[in-house]
């Protein structure tokens, strides 16, 4: 902890809230909170603060929208759109884009932060991930992200649903067709949503409440949860110098973390405003009112259901009809199957991990990627499965712009959503192991000098120098993996925990998890090369 | 007259007679009507070279595949190589060859569009400084419109079929634009998209983009009225000849309003939305998080 104290400006408030608040000293010692300072360290916040100007920004369109399918003909500024009949909630954007001062800004702004809401809540999700920060005790942290990543999903959709323009409204087609492959409730649950027959007078009035009321109301709570329990657990922090599992090493909160995070802010609202100046999203004037009747190609959703998207793209037409019935394979596999796959496993994955790894110990240190090749590897193969599923959904224009067979797309991803996950995985591992022997490498022989020497004898060698202090802390953060008991002793006895068919798989992925990895410690020359060795051949034989 | 009255009981004196009248006649009415009728045997002469151009300029780009009486050929197996031609009329190849479709390059899913080849290309650059490469270019351009227009004439000549739109049928400025873009939505988005931006279609085809300037509004009226490869006909039931000229007007009054939002990012939607938020919001925020952590505070430096 910082020695730091507040100057008296600052001090003076704070006392006069705790002697009032009851709260002691709550606000006093808290200025002086340490934080641990990485880049990646604010990705969150990006997401924190669009969300913050996505709460602004909406609620100066509310002012001016009207959620209402209600059919007018518009007589506005838009000449190209004079007296075509539509809706008051196309109309009504319409007049926010043309007619309300500021207004095209505004919903270019909040549709830019939308964007990177949802971005940046992905990328600090990878970050969480490869560094291992979702580890004990921070797994109800790791929960409430992917809680709120599918909640800003479907506030997303809800929100570009509005305008009831012809884009969105094919989304909403989509939605309605989703809701329909559910078994045996799907009919019921979507005349329910849209109240009677698709697209009805309802749907858009519902959405809206949902998508200034209750969505942002669950987001906000989870934001403040999520703030609330990494303040009191503590950031995570880089395996530095000086960091330690029991002492944060970092700046403290007052004054500079507070200067940072505050410019931050000011960075985050200023490429914000950047976009939405000078980069058009979401042109619904070129778009046209909603007609059930049109349709364009090109039609995508906002990237975050890109994956979704092209889940349904690539979807061959399954179809099972029995008893009278249709059950839409088509349809409930791609909507359920990919991303189910994919956030079931990241909810999971915390437990799994600890379950199969045996380490229920407190985590406050993170690990490097390449220290958890397993874990890296699963990663990135759900990268590449996500990422495949996402440019699946923009095939069209994939296939139109870089002039390829539509066909050819289609099956490119049907088969590479399979293969390219397990490719990903094993490139990815050898990559870590690889980074692993460097560093074994670096603190078996030190760094190369670039400096040539000769022996009295005339053979030629290169000096290496032990690594710097700092480098080798980062590098010697490296756990090596433990000696697991065989699963079977010599007289055929399994180890304790490795009994049962369960117990059993567990050894088994134990053992995968940590069979190859490569240990780095502080050795004599000849041992370490001697281990190396021996590690190397053991691994051509996976 | 002792004479003639002699002469009347010849027996050749009755074609005499009539050859006389008839040579009268013919001198009378070739004093009363001589320019006309040199006009029309100089005009029809004149339309049986243009047309024997036409046919010379079929017979050297066109014949290899469509066949020297335009018939359209097969290969071996019977599948077409190249369709006939008979009754296409003047609006399809006007299409075809003013967007240097034809002559195709070589068979494929679908033939590009490209810049004419020199023989028919009636856009060529003519405003040159000097003088003469002016004049050579205005001449070269003439000679590309009298080609085209005398390949059409041949293609006509061979059975009709739909006559290029006059120039006040394609007046985009008298289209209704709103009546447009809905007609544009409903009949012509799926293909190309929300604003003539183009898409994929299946097996290697695809619905070329609009919205460049060099697809003229009686290439657009041209298209919709013939179809071209994968293009659906739109004949005048369908689409009436107010219907067309609306489209035009709203795809040619879309592609020439300005982006009130910024960059365009291409007109296509949420692909390249995503592709901007990514790389250039996620992007130069990293960035930013880079330099605001990598800077120390002066009194707090400890590394």
């Amino acid at each position: 902890m910082s020695e730091a104290t507040a100057p008296k400006a600052v001090e003076a408030p704070l006392t006069f809230l705790d002697d009032r608040l009851g709260s002691t000293t709550f606000f006093k010692r808290n200025m002086k909170k340490v934080f641990p300072d990485h880049w990646s360290f604010m990705l969150g916040e990006i997401a924190l603060y669009s969300f913050i100007i996505l709460l602004l920004t909406g609620t100066f369109l509310t002012l001016w929208f009207k959620p209402s399918m209600g059919e007018v003909v518009y007589n506005g500024s838009y000449t190209h759109l004079r007296g075509v009949t539509m809706s008051e909630a196309y109309a009504s954007t319409l007049h926010i884009s043309f007619d309300v001062r500021g207004g095209l800004l505004m919903r270019q702004i909040h549709h830019w932060a939308a964007v990177l809401f949802m971005a940046a809540i992905l990328a600090h999700m990878l970050r969480v991930f490869f560094t291992g920060a979702y580890r004990k005790p921070r797994e109800l942290n790791w929960l409430i992200g992917i809680g709120m990543f599918t909640l800003g999903m479907l506030e997303g959709l809800f929100g570009y649903s509005l305008p009831d323009d012809l884009l969105s409204g094919t989304g909403l087609r989509i939605t309605q067709g989703v809701a329909e492959s559910i078994p045996v409730v799907g009919t019921y649950l979507y005349m329910f949503l849209f109240g009677g027959e698709f697209p009805g007078q309802d749907i858009v009035p519902r959405l809206y409440m949902l998508h200034i009321l209750l969505i942002p109301g669950l987001l906000l709570g989870m934001v403040t949860a999520h703030m609330m329990i990494m303040w009191v657990q503590k950031h995570t922090a880089m395996p530095v110098k000086n960091q330690t599992e029991h002492q944060v090493y970092g700046y403290p909160f007052y004054p500079v973390f507070m200067a940072k995070t505050g410019a931050y802010f000011l960075f985050t609202f200023g490429v914000l405003a950047l976009l939405g100046a000078f980069a058009q999203i979401n042109p619904i004037w070129l778009f046209g009112p909603y007609d059930p009747g049109a349709i364009s190609s090109g039609s995508q959703p906002d990237w975050y259901m890109g994956p979704l998207e092209g889940a349904l793209r690539i979807m061959p037409n399954w179809e099972i009809t029995a008893l009278g019935h249709t059950l839409s394979l088509n349809v409930l596999i791609p909507a359920l199957v990919p991303l189910g796959i994919i956030f079931g496993g990241a909810a999971a994955w915390p437990w799994v991990e600890a379950w199969v790894t045996g380490d229920r110990r407190h985590h406050h240190v993170n690990t490097r990627p390449r220290n958890a090749p397993v874990r890296t590897a699963t990663g990135m193969a759900a990268v590449a499965f996500y990422g495949l599923l996402w440019l699946a959904g923009a095939n069209d224009i994939l296939a139109d712009k870089f002039h390829i067979s539509l066909f050819a797309t289609t099956w490119f991803f049907r088969v590479m959503v399979f293969v390219g996950p397990f490719l990903a995985f094993i490139i990815t591992k050898r990559i870590c192991l690889g980074l692993q022997r460097k560093d074994a490498d670096v603190i078996g022989h030190g760094v190369e000098s670039g400096v040539i020497m000769m022996s009295p004898e005339g053979k030629f060698s290169e000096r290496h120098e032990p690594a710097r202090d700092e480098e080798k802390q980062v590098i010697l953060s490296k756990e090596n993996a433990r000696l697991q008991p065989p699963a079977r002793d010599a007289r055929g006895i399994p180890a304790p925990g490795a009994k049962g068919p369960l117990g059993h798989l567990r050894a088994r992925l134990n053992r995968a998890w940590t069979f190859d990895d490569i240990p780095v410690e502080e050795h004599g020359h000849g041992e370490q090369e001697e281990i190396e060795g021996g590690r190397t051949s053991q691994e051509i034989s996976h | 007259m002792k004479r003639i009255t002699a002469w009347r009981r010849r027996p050749w004196a009755g074609y005499a007679v009539v050859l006389a009248a008839l040579v009268a006649i013919g001198v009378v009415y070739a004093g009363f009507s001589p320019r006309t009728d040199r006009a029309e045997a100089q005009s029809t002469a004149q339309a049986a070279e243009d047309l024997k151009n036409g046919q010379k300029l079929f017979d050297k780009n066109c014949a290899s595949c469509h066949g020297l009486n335009a018939q359209g050929t097969k290969d071996a197996q019977g599948n077409a190589i190249a369709p006939s031609l008979i009754g296409v009329g003047a609006a399809s190849v006007d299409f075809q060859v003013s967007t240097g479709r034809m002559p195709a390059a070589n068979p494929g899913a679908q033939v590009p569009r490209k810049t004419p080849i020199p023989t028919f290309n009636t856009s060529i650059k003519t405003d040159y400084e000097e003088k003469d490469k002016r004049e050579a270019a205005e001449k070269q351009k003439a000679q590309a419109e009298k080609n085209l227009a005398d390949l059409r004439a041949y293609i006509a000549s061979l059975g009709g079929g739909p006559e290029v739109p006059p120039a006040s049928a394609v007046d985009p400025a008298k289209g209704n634009v709103a009546l447009g873009g809905k007609l544009f939505r409903t009949n012509c988005a799926q293909c190309h998209s929300f604003t003539g931006q183009g898409g994929a279609l299946t097996g290697g085809k695809y619905a070329p983009p609009l919205s460049k300037s060099d697809v003229t509004p009686t290439q657009m009226y041209e298209a919709m009225l013939t179809g071209p490869q994968a293009m659906p006909v739109f004949n005048d039931t369908t689409l009436t000849p107010q219907d067309k000229q609306a489209i035009i007007s709203y795809l040619v009054k879309t592609r020439e309003e300005p982006n009130p939002g910024g960059n365009s990012l291409g007109r296509i939607g949420p692909v390249t939305e995503g592709l901007a938020g990514w790389l250039v919001g996620i992007g130069l925020l990293v960035l930013a998080a880079m330099w605001i952590t990598a800077k120390k505070p002066k009194k707090l430096k400890k590394s």
